[in-house]
């Protein structure tokens, strides 16, 4: 399964030509170290018998498998593949890029559009596509595009994101349920609640460097987390807070079937859960694009340009006369009132909220989804939340694998662990994500992109 | 008084754990300035590959004496884990050295992710427990002091002293602290750059697998998410006593682990992990060089 | 040396500054004063303490003692010792460049300049708010700042690379965006730390321009570090010495030039090199080794 990125990756051989004797020397080194990596977790298992001692069950075909793929692909990537890429680069670097941009470049974005608004049609109204895909995805594009404000243009590292959207949940969760507001009066409430914690939080932060604050926000994520699982007499602990209200339509129409103006008396059409699901996939789609929306306004406004300053070089903005503190802490609020939004539409989707939805996973998963996209670029972002949660979402459909490896197979189990790899190879690959260039904010005379190995990565 | 003593005493243990773990991160950031994530996943690791030796010792020799698995525990966890993040390194992290600052953070957060995942695909998401190894207790003074917390706060004084002597007085340490003052010059110098690293991170793997197999042996009981909050403590210490510092890091150990223990005793259990992240932050906020680290002056 | 003229003439006095590090004096108990409209120049050997004045007077550090005085055009005083570092660029209208180019590499040229605008911007969108909404006073104050950083981009030369990213650009050409984005934040004085270093000769002619242009157009007074001495003795009108953290000279470039204490710092007549040349011949030994043990 994770054979392919436990191979050692030496530099490549000088000479271009394959070298059968060095590969497989190569291979055998990988295969031997493959053994001692994997032969006491994938060569025994440890299992509790009916007395729930713990006795252990050899795999010893299931290791060879790993030690054999380690070694034919270490061979395969000297002796082939190492070669092949070389002189595939050398190629690609002679070959001129062409600066016209086909229709479809030109005009994907409104393009990415049209085919959202579409989709619940396009998929036929299925819950599955419409609430796993659809819904799922555009929360994490919402969240990640909010932490984007903070780590992707100022630079600022923040490791827990996830409390401003667990504030944002909690938020609508209890004063929904203690003054019975409605979701279009608590989502702003949620926002500004979150935006408040983002600058408690952010406010005694600030001075920190880049590796120090991350640290810091995952101890302050951590801390939010704890107090929610421990504060038992208002969030109820672990259990969690149940039956939040759902969102309504402007008080036009409700999907709560017991109300009077039940979507399905309004209309007069059969009770289903299917139309909560559609709205909300509207819902969140239209939150997500109002973030998309701000990002862009604000990246043209001098806040937004003094952000991305701040990334590039802290020292010289202060001697520009940028209050770096206040241009810090709106970073860190604006960003952290997204993530509230994204948390009460999350409260009122689920109707429930515990501390288990806002673990460090999840910030480093958002986090991971901002870095991966490439920081700052909204396109690259929503590529990699596609990518990445549906791509982990998917292996619950893949049915067909338990053909092969047999009943008891469950591929959403290795999803976090596909994730992970996933994370560690991307990064390998494209260390500044799939889209690393920027777009300036204002131009003279023509709008050139700047290339990803301009942009420095901030000290804040 | 009693009590506080008893409470100090476990809570030294606790820190010779984490203060074990904490030098591999510091070690790590000193040499490369990275904040390796996925090393309480090899503490981890460490804790799992001493459950299996342990397990394979028992059922081929089960009246093994516990002297002698101890040790075996510990020499396979210290080579699985040596292997481990050798290779972690040779895969994730070398190829990004020198690149963009985040991607060898975020790399490293996969890797915890990817690496706490593999074992519970592979080893399953239970608790896996042991029966107890060490069970003699002490009394002294009217303090009970347990075999197990022994040969921990031994075991950890040995491998300190043997560590110290590898990175005050050998070449190889020679090597490591060049790198870390300043790596290119070191490298023009003649030193292996690369081979120093890996060296580097091979010890603190082995140091967390000996952490680990102290925590399997302490608690009885090891689940693949014991990476992360031993990890994050680990990583306070090291903050604690200085990152970069050698003995900052133990120091910064055995400070939290009193400081969590007498948290526990005195006031809320509930909130010992809130103390820890609180003394985290305070720390990074107020005194971002640690108890012994060196200060930094901003450059202009 | 300098008489004491009216201060009123005076843009920035600088009364009794010193400077400690732990145990390291590097500036002892410093005065001088730079005049209005005038560009005056701060040499000395490496190591004597110019950069730390610099950071002085720019708030970037807290002087151990002493006063450092603005005076704006408009009789308005600053001091600037107790301002924080982005204050002193805002209010008392003190801007810098850097030893080490600090610019947004990753930025264009343009939005260098825009970026050095930001207060002025900042109050024309209502702190974000209005802007945010599309009002009209943004809008007309953001061309505005175009038009700004559009002129002063021609004076730097750099019309034809305003919208490449400034890490793009030559070095001599960072030096002059430096300068250039400098201006924009409208100081009163321009601090200049070593802008010649490291420049060809025909870079070098550019910036004595682009210097000699600011003072003339804008009446901004400059502060200047430099080593380079046809530079300093070209475009200052007055010239501080510093040696050991102390002023050793203060004057007009041809007082300065032959002023024996001068001579001696520069040059090394006195017992001073017979300290420093076997310095310097452990260094070159030491370098020596290191490049035998890179060969093997």
């Amino acid at each position: 399964m994770a054979s392919n990125n436990t191979r050692p990756d030496a530099p490549l051989p000088a000479n271009q030509s394959a070298d059968y004797g060095y590969a497989l020397k190569e291979a055998m080194y990988a295969g031997l170290i493959t053994l001692g990596m994997f032969v006491l977790f994938i060569g025994l298992k440890t299992d509790q018998n009916i007395r729930n001692e713990l006795i252990l069950v050899p795999r010893w075909g299931l290791l060879a498998i790993f030690v054999i793929i380690a070694a034919v692909g270490r061979f395969a990537y000297i002796a082939w593949l190492g070669p092949a890429m070389a002189s595939g680069k050398a190629a690609k670097s002679r070959k001129v890029v062409s600066t016209e941009k086909s229709f479809l470049a030109q005009h994907w974005t409104k393009l990415a559009i049209v085919f959202l608004f579409l989709y619940p049609a396009l998929v036929g109204g299925s819950l599955k596509w419409v609430d796993n895909f659809g819904i799922q995805i555009l929360i994490y594009v919402m969240l990640a595009w909010g932490l984007n404000i903070v780590v992707g243009l100022a630079g600022l590292l923040d490791l827990g994101y996830v409390a401003f959207y667990a504030v944002g949940a909690y938020s609508y969760a209890l004063l929904s349920e203690h003054l019975g507001l409605s979701f279009w009066l608590l989502l702003p409430m949620a926002g500004i609640l979150s935006a408040m914690w983002g600058i408690i939080l952010g406010f005694p932060v600030l001075r920190l460097r880049g590796d120090y604050l991350a640290i810091v926000t995952l101890a302050f994520g951590e801390i939010i987390r704890l107090v929610l699982i421990n504060w038992t007499e208002v969030t109820k602990g672990t259990f969690g807070i149940s039956s939040i209200k759902k969102a309504d339509f402007f008080g036009w129409f409700t999907f709560n079937i017991a109300d009077p103006n039940y979507i399905g008396k309004v209309f007069d059409i059969a009770p289903s859960g299917t139309y909560y699901k559609i709205f909300l996939y509207y819902l969140i789609l239209l939150l997500a694009l109002l973030t998309a929306f701000v990002t862009l306004r604000l990246r043209k406004m001098p806040i937004g340009r003094a952000w991305e300053a701040l990334r590039e070089d802290e020292v010289a903005c202060r001697s520009l006369g940028i209050n770096t503190t206040n241009t810090k802490l709106t970073a860190f609020a604006t960003g952290a009132m997204f993530g509230g939004f994204a948390g009460s539409f999350f409260a009122a989707r689920q109707g429930f909220v515990s501390p288990e939805s806002f673990i460090f996973l999840e910030s480093a998963v958002i986090l991971a989804i901002v870095v991966l996209g490439g920081m700052g670029s909204l396109t690259g972002i929503a590529i990699a939340a596609v990518v990445m949660i549906g791509g982990t979402e998917i292996l619950r459909e893949l049915t067909f694998l338990k053909a092969i490896f047999g009943e008891g197979f469950t591929p959403e189990l290795y999803r976090m662990l596909l994730f992970g790899v996933a994370m560690v190879m991307v990064m390998i690959w494209k260390p500044r994500g799939f889209v690393g260039n920027r777009t300036p904010t204002a131009f003279l005379f023509e709008r050139k992109e700047v290339s990803g190995s301009f942009t420095t990565e901030g000290h804040g | 008084m009693e009590y506080f003593v008893q409470q100090l005493v476990n809570g030294l243990t606790l820190g010779s754990i984490y203060g074990l773990i904490a030098i591999g991160y510091t070690m790590v950031y000193g040499i490369i300035g990275m904040i390796n994530f996925a090393h309480g996943d090899i503490f981890m690791l460490g804790g799992f590959s001493a459950l299996i030796a342990f397990l394979v010792l028992t059922s081929f020799w089960a009246g093994i004496p516990v002297v002698l698995a101890l040790l075996i525990m510990m020499l396979v966890g210290m080579l699985t884990c040596g292997l481990w993040n050798w290779t972690i390194e040779r895969v994730a992290y070398r190829p990004l050295r020198g690149s963009f600052r985040l991607a060898p953070l975020i790399t490293a957060i996969g890797m915890s992710i990817a690496l706490s995942n593999f074992v519970q695909v592979s080893q399953g998401p239970r608790n896996k427990p042991i029966p107890p190894l060490v069970q003699q207790n002490f009394e002294v003074f009217g303090i009970n002091i347990s075999l197990k917390q022994i040969v921990i706060v031994v075991i950890t004084t040995v491998l300190l002293a043997i560590f110290w002597y590898i990175v005050n007085k050998t070449p190889l340490g020679r090597a490591q602290r060049a790198c870390e003052q300043d790596r290119k010059m070191a490298a023009l110098l003649g030193v292996d750059v690369d081979r120093t690293i890996s060296i580097t991170f091979v010890m603190g793997a082995a140091l967390a697998a000996v952490a680990g197999t102290m925590f399997l042996m302490y608690y009885g009981v090891v689940v693949f998410t014991d990476g992360f909050v031993p990890g994050v403590k680990a990583f306070t210490a090291a903050v604690l006593g200085g990152i970069g510092s050698l003995p900052g890091a133990v120091i910064g150990g055995l400070l939290i682990g009193v400081i969590e223990s007498l948290w526990s005793a005195y006031f809320s259990i509930d909130y010992k992990d809130v103390a820890t992240f609180s003394i985290l932050a305070l720390v990074l906020i107020f005194k971002p060089t640690g108890v012994l680290g060196r200060p930094e002056i901003e450059k202009v | 040396m300098q008489g004491s003229s009216s201060t009123n003439n005076n843009i920035l006095t600088v009364e009794h500054l010193t400077m400690r590090f732990g145990g390291l004096v590097a500036i002892n108990d410093l005065s001088f004063a730079a005049k209005r409209g005038e560009i005056t120049a701060l040499i000395g050997p490496n190591g004597a303490g110019k950069t730390t004045v610099f950071n002085c007077i720019t708030g970037f550090y807290k002087p151990t003692e002493g006063m450092i005085t603005l005076h704006e055009s408009s009789g308005k005083t600053h001091l600037l010792e107790r301002m924080p570092d982005f204050q002193i660029t805002a209010k008392a209208k003190v801007a810098r460049t850097f030893q080490n180019i600090r610019l947004f590499s990753g930025m264009t040229v343009l939005e260098n300049l825009l970026v050095a605008q930001h207060n002025k911007l900042m109050r024309a969108s209502g702190f974000t708010i209005l802007g945010l909404l599309g009002l009209k006073t943004y809008k007309e104050a953001s061309r505005n700042s175009i038009e700004l950083a559009r002129h002063w981009l021609e004076k730097a030369d750099l019309l034809q690379r305003a919208d490449d990213p400034a890490g793009d650009l030559p070095y001599g050409a960072q030096r002059r965006l430096e300068i250039a984005r400098a201006m924009c934040t409208g100081p009163e004085l321009l601090c200049l730390d070593e802008p010649a270093a490291g420049l060809n000769p025909r870079e070098s002619a550019a910036l004595n321009k682009l210097l000699l242009d600011i003072r003339q157009d804008t009446g901004t007074s400059t502060l200047l570090i430099e080593h380079d001495m046809s530079v300093v003795m070209e475009i200052s009108d007055h010239v501080v010495v510093l040696e050991y953290g102390q002023k050793i000279s203060d004057g007009n470039p041809d007082f300065v030039k032959n002023d024996p204490k001068v001579i001696a710092a520069y040059l090394g007549v006195e017992d001073e090199d017979e300290i420093d040349i076997p310095v310097i011949r452990e260094d070159l030994k030491a370098v020596g080794k290191g490049k035998k043990g890179e060969a093997r």
